[in-house]
């Protein structure tokens, strides 16, 4: 059992439901930044043959909620969405699961996990990932080694995901600062929590999709009028309109 | 050390080096930054400068590190020892391929150079191959736009002078309503990602009609599910009811289109249905003031929409709008008329209608700047009709795609949303006359000479078609013929069953680049395969040579007589030229290159280079000086800088001129390409404000695009709502002409070639019992994968390494089929078997898959059980390259005007297998073994641990 602190500062995502488009660029540039980050590598066995399995720290499920007439096909990505009470990290024997007091990071020392999997079966999210070849367990760093890099110009500072998104439907920044643009953004959007009733308070939020397609219909009328009795009378309207060049 | 006192290095080197390039994993031309550390590739990610993907990355491009190391790369040049098709290689040195390639090659050229068909894939380099074919003076040349999306680009072309894909796009900023028709999701995959994220944070709404909701079409406002192949019935409706409302652009029809123009009515007669032209061959509109004909591109025309006048020399004309509003008014195109055919209730059309015109009319936008139309009159706003509209292979892979793309374009003009603020706009050098000047070379071809032109080219009338005396086709293609007469783009899907057949001759050497015809950019997979490897009664291949060049081990490897391996993206110089493929946009023209980023570590070349290379072997002109040397003897980069295609113009458009002072026309710069990398490998010029929009009508747009040599004059390009090119051909199946079609052919043309947008049911479902075949069948390509060549990559195989066939759930329940079943797919072609997975969101009587997924046992060097080829399976295989036979021909199975291959024509009935035969996807074919060169595929990949 590992004790943490909740600290104020809650650095996290913000993953937009309404812009998604499941083309799964963060996925793959989450794996090409972190097969050679803080927790390199990402390893894939049996890369070219039947069997093929990998880590991945960012997943992208896609499935449809069938509502009759508003039926929507749903991506879905999805991380570990550092929990402000992560049960990885309760149930981690060792220590090695801990989650950050200074930005609320939960992170996994390879060093000290034993590989024995608590952690994964306590996540209700399945988000952590299992290296077999170096036996240890290893997730969604926030991308630790981006986010604080001096190395690299100030604006590309944010995770590899929220860096390529080409929908811009990922965001990041302090979901414990209310007046932060993720927070204003969760706010204005109506952003909620991953299966609140848990209760882990996941700090990555998800925006709901927007009012959809009764924006403009409720403006317009629900079919245009003739605006002649007959075919004859328009043509008459069109012989008659004054035009230039 | 428990967890919470780890030490983290927050701050750790990224690269050693980061160098800019262009991304290939797709065609989208995105800017990327390899970060290099180790000497190895660290990271690449979207340059934030790049005016394509403005610093985004896509799965695909994020994966070419992958693709870059893939153990599925060719190593060295190869000769066929064992049978086509065995995979049997020798290794052979470069000097020894190449003197191969010369001495076929040159005994072409010496004899018959149309003996001599040369097709290239999705080549980014058409400029040069194109032009190496009209040097060698064969006209047996196309890339792959005829399979791909040519009823896109012939269609705006011919009636625009623009198009969809990349030369076109939305108005992400400004557009209040956005309608998506078909698949897009490959075309233009980043910007329109980017477009469709603006646009729904302004609170602009978006239709996506597909008949299927998945990608895009996912989070559309609105989901349409359509028919395939009904788009335009659907279209045409939406017309019907703007008419009938009088909803539409008058203002904009009369400057800007050919609505005024008058039609000629005199049936039976030569000029029937031609437009009424003055001695100087201006064409004429009814004048109001006048009220008589006057010069309809006279800035003092008052012109008359409709009505019927007659001509001085007593000959009846009507204005072409005048015709258009006839026929869509019709009660054959109300949307209660259409609705059971397209799927979509009357009353969602209707409402679709009332959305459009109201987005594009009381929602007007209004821009306080000031611009000079193309009479030199300032106007002090700019006014739009903020609807934008997107198209791509949904629309053409129909064999009635052209005039669906028409019809769109069509509805694009009636209410004025063609380049105007918040809507569709064009992307510089476009748009360009209608169509582009060039008509196709070819009629002359002669040993040892050059033909006198590109191959490819937008023909105006019959007497531009490549035709026998006897009215047959010159190209082994067909196109450019009365079976495809407007075919832009060739018919690289029809080179292979032809000239196996010798229909219309045949060739010599099949020499292919980049393009997987014997799997999946082949109709008919395992015929076609058949066809490469058949041979004669003497015992000679009926395909007597076949040189391939690929980089990877695909497919078609196994059937090359000699094999020239290609580089990676990352390997090579490479430009994305004006004469090409540009990466300009709205907002001004721009190009690009490739520089080599790591150094080859295989005995291979780039495809580019080994061109040049043998061209100056073959001593083609423009390949050699006058004396006989290489005239660019450091290859494609030598090319790149020093290549003039017409003085002052070359590959590339930035940092022309001497000093690198000039843009468009310049000296040869030899230090140009130091200046593209100093700036990210791209050049990109941004128009002025005042030129931005009407790019057609805009004066100061057309004389910048005249500086830059998009066009010749700064003339206005007058968008062709009725189209006399078409009429041409028609009149010509009618019986008038010098050029006309034989007899065969004569029904078809006079039906297809109509001069406005018509509507018929896709080939395949005409020609079939439709009760015996009731599905129809559509592909698409999921968006972390690209062609075949992204199927070996080791990440994004984990993403989708096998394809189900999607079925709606009702539809399947009527099929007594469950999720996960195996069913056989049959068309009037063949069959395939595959698993099925059931959604809501596919029209039901439509079934689809991914594309490309399928692979053949042991290509790309995976494992001959890996999931590709043992559960992926190619649509392709039902779908036949030709139409069931009538009247005792079979047409190829495509667009009659364009050549398009008709994809999505596909119909087919589902039918559960049997428990026995349930696991396994069928055909199945025989495993191919890698070249020996090839390394033995990893059993563990650990990319990146020595990076950290």
């Amino acid at each position: 059992m590992t004790s943490y602190t909740v600290g104020e500062k809650k650095l996290g995502l913000v993953i937009d439901l309404d812009t998604c488009v499941g083309c799964h660029a963060c996925a793959v540039n989450c794996k090409e930044w972190n097969t050679g980050g803080h927790s390199a590598p990402l390893p894939d066995r049996d890369p070219y043959g039947a069997d093929v399995t990998g880590v991945w720290f960012n997943r992208i499920h896609t499935f449809e909620v069938d509502d009759g007439e508003c039926g929507r096909t749903v991506h879905f990505p999805k991380s570990c969405l550092h929990c402000e009470q992560p049960a990885c990290v309760e149930v981690c024997p060792t220590g090695a699961s801990y989650k950050r007091t200074e930005d609320g990071i939960v992170l996994v020392n390879a060093d000290t996990c034993i590989g024995c999997k608590l952690c994964s079966w306590a996540c209700p999210y399945g988000a952590r990932e299992f290296d077999d070849d170096a036996g240890v367990m290893k997730k969604c760093t926030l991308c630790i080694d981006r986010i604080y890099n001096e190395n690299l110009e100030e604006v590309d500072r944010v995770p590899a995901c929220v860096a390529t998104c080409p929908a811009s439907a990922r965001h990041f920044g302090d979901l414990g600062d209310p007046g932060s643009a993720v927070s204003r953004l969760v706010a204005e959007r109506g952003g909620h929590d991953l299966m609140p009733e848990l209760g882990y308070k996941p700090v990555n939020k998800y925006l709901p999709p927007r009012a959809g397609r009764a924006r403009q219909a409720a403006e317009t009328p629900e079919r245009l009028e003739a605006v002649a009795a007959d075919t004859g009378s328009l043509f008459l309207r069109w012989i008659d309109r004054a035009l230039s060049r | 050390m428990a967890g919470a006192d780890e030490v983290i290095d927050t701050s750790p080197k990224v690269h050693d080096e980061v160098k800019t390039t262009t991304c290939y994993m797709c065609a989208c031309r995105c800017g990327i930054k390899v970060h290099l550390k180790n000497g190895q590739i660290r990271y690449i990610e979207g340059n934030r400068a790049h005016p394509v993907n403005r610093g985004v990355l896509c799965a695909k491009g994020s994966a070419g590190i992958m693709q870059h190391y893939s153990p599925a790369r060719l190593t060295k040049p190869l000769k066929r020892v064992g049978e086509r098709g065995a995979g049997e290689f020798q290794e052979i040195e470069w000097d020894e391929a190449l003197a191969l390639a010369t001495e076929w090659l040159g005994g072409i050229r010496a004899t018959d150079p149309k003996k001599l068909a040369f097709f290239t894939g999705r080549d980014q380099s058409q400029a040069l191959t194109g032009w190496w074919a009209s040097q060698f003076g064969t006209p047996n040349y196309a890339a792959h736009g005829g399979f791909c999306s040519v009823n896109m680009a012939a269609a705006g072309l011919y009636t625009i002078g623009g198009s969809f894909w990349e030369f076109g796009e939305a108005d992400w900023e400004r557009a209040k309503y956005f309608l998506m028709f078909g698949v897009a999701e490959d075309h233009d995959s980043n910007p329109i990602k980017i477009g469709l994220s603006k646009l729904k944070a302004r609170g602009a709404k978006f239709v996506s009609v597909n008949p299927v909701r998945t990608g895009y079409s996912a989070v559309a406002d609105e989901w349409v599910a359509i028919k395939p192949g009904t788009d335009g019935l659907f279209v045409f409706a939406l017309i019907h009811e703007l008419l009938k409302a009088d909803r539409i652009d008058h203002d904009y029809l009369a400057r800007y289109t050919n609505a005024p123009w008058l039609v000629i009515a005199n049936p039976g007669k030569a000029d029937d249905g031609l437009i009424a032209r003055d001695e100087a061959g201006n064409p004429l509109a009814w004048d109001a003031t006048t009220n008589a004909p006057a010069n309809a591109l006279s800035a003092d025309t008052k012109p008359r929409l409709a009505g019927d006048y007659t001509l001085p020399d007593g000959r009846k004309a009507r204005p072409a709008f005048h015709l258009m509003a006839e026929r869509y008014l019709d009660p054959q195109y109300a949307p209660e008329a259409v609705a059971a055919r397209c799927g979509v209730p009357a009353a969602t059309i209707r409402r679709l209608a009332a959305e459009i015109a109201h987005a594009a009319f009381e929602q007007q936008i209004v821009l306080d700047q000031p611009w000079t139309d193309w009479a030199g009159r300032r106007h002090e706003t700019m006014v739009g009709r903020p609807v934008s509209m997107h198209a791509m292979r949904g629309i053409s892979a129909h064999s009635n795609g052209f005039h669906t793309c028409r019809a769109l374009h069509v509805l694009q003009m009636l209410i004025g949303a063609i380049d105007t603020p918040g809507s569709f706009r064009f992307e510089a050098p476009f748009p360009r006359p209608c169509p582009p000047p060039g008509k196709p070379a070819g009629k002359n071809v002669s040993p040892n000479t050059a033909l006198g032109g590109m191959p490819l080219g937008f023909p105006l009338g019959p007497e531009d078609l490549l035709l026998e005396a006897d009215g047959s086709a010159r190209r082994i293609d067909k196109a450019f013929s009365w079976e495809a007469p407007l075919a832009a783009h060739g018919l690289m899907h029809m080179v292979i069953a032809n000239a196996w057949k010798g229909d219309p001759y045949r060739i010599d050497t099949l020499f292919l680049y980049m393009a997987n015809m014997a799997w999946n950019s082949s109709m008919n997979t395992a015929g076609t395969m058949a066809m490469l490897a058949d041979k004669d009664a003497s015992g000679a291949y009926k395909i007597p040579r076949i040189i391939y060049s690929d980089a990877y081990f695909s497919e078609t490897v196994a059937y090359a007589d000699l094999v020239l391996p290609d580089t990676t993206y990352l390997e090579r110089w490479d430009c994305i030229s004006l004469l090409d493929r540009p990466i300009g946009n709205a907002e001004g023209p721009g190009d690009a290159i490739r520089q080599p980023v790591v150094k080859p570590d295989r005995d291979v070349r780039p495809f580019q280079d080994v061109l040049i290379d043998l061209g100056a072997r073959l001593k083609l002109p423009g390949f050699v000086t006058p004396s006989g040397a290489a005239r660019y003897p450091g290859g494609y980069k030598d090319y790149i800088v020093n290549h003039e295609r017409r003085p002052g113009f070359g590959p590339l458009a930035g940092w022309r001129g001497i000093d690198g002072d000039k843009i468009g026309r310049g000296e040869p710069n030899l230090d140009q390409l130091d200046r593209y990398i100093e700036n990210g490998c791209f050049w990109k010029h941004e128009l002025p404000h005042d030129q931005l929009y009407y790019k057609h009508a805009n004066k100061g747009y057309l004389e910048t695009a005249v500086k830059l040599g998009f066009l010749d004059k700064a003339e206005p390009i007058i968008l062709q709502l009725y189209s006399e090119t078409l009429q041409r051909f028609r009149l010509a199946a009618r019986g008038h002409g010098p050029v006309q079609p034989p007899d065969r052919h004569r029904a078809r043309i006079d039906a297809y070639f109509d001069p406005l947008p018509i509507w018929y049911e896709p080939f395949e479902s005409s020609a079939v019992d439709t009760g015996a075949f009731p599905l129809r069948a559509i592909t698409q390509r999921p968006m972390p994968m690209y062609h075949s060549w992204g199927s070996q990559n080791a990440w994004l195989r984990q993403i989708m390494s096998n394809n189900r066939l999607y079925v709606n759930k009702d539809t399947a329940a009527r099929h007594d089929v469950a999720d996960g079943d195996w069913v056989w797919l049959t068309s009037h072609h063949s069959r395939v078997k595959c698993q099925v997975r059931l959604m809501d969101g596919v029209e039901a009587d439509t079934v689809w898959t991914w594309n490309a997924i399928g692979k053949r046992p042991g290509a790309w060097n995976l494992a001959p059980d890996a999931a590709e080829a043992t559960r992926g399976f190619l649509l392709n295989h039902v779908i036949s390259e030709l139409l069931p036979e009538r009247d005792g021909y079979r047409y190829a199975n495509v667009d009659p005007v364009t050549g398009q291959a008709a994809w999505f024509d596909l119909r087919v009935r589902m039918e559960k297998c049997d428990i026995a035969e349930a696991g396994v996807t069928a055909p199945s074919f025989a495993a191919l073994t890698p070249p020996a060169g090839l390394p033995a595929r990893p059993s563990i990949l650990r990319y990146g641990a020595d990076l950290k």
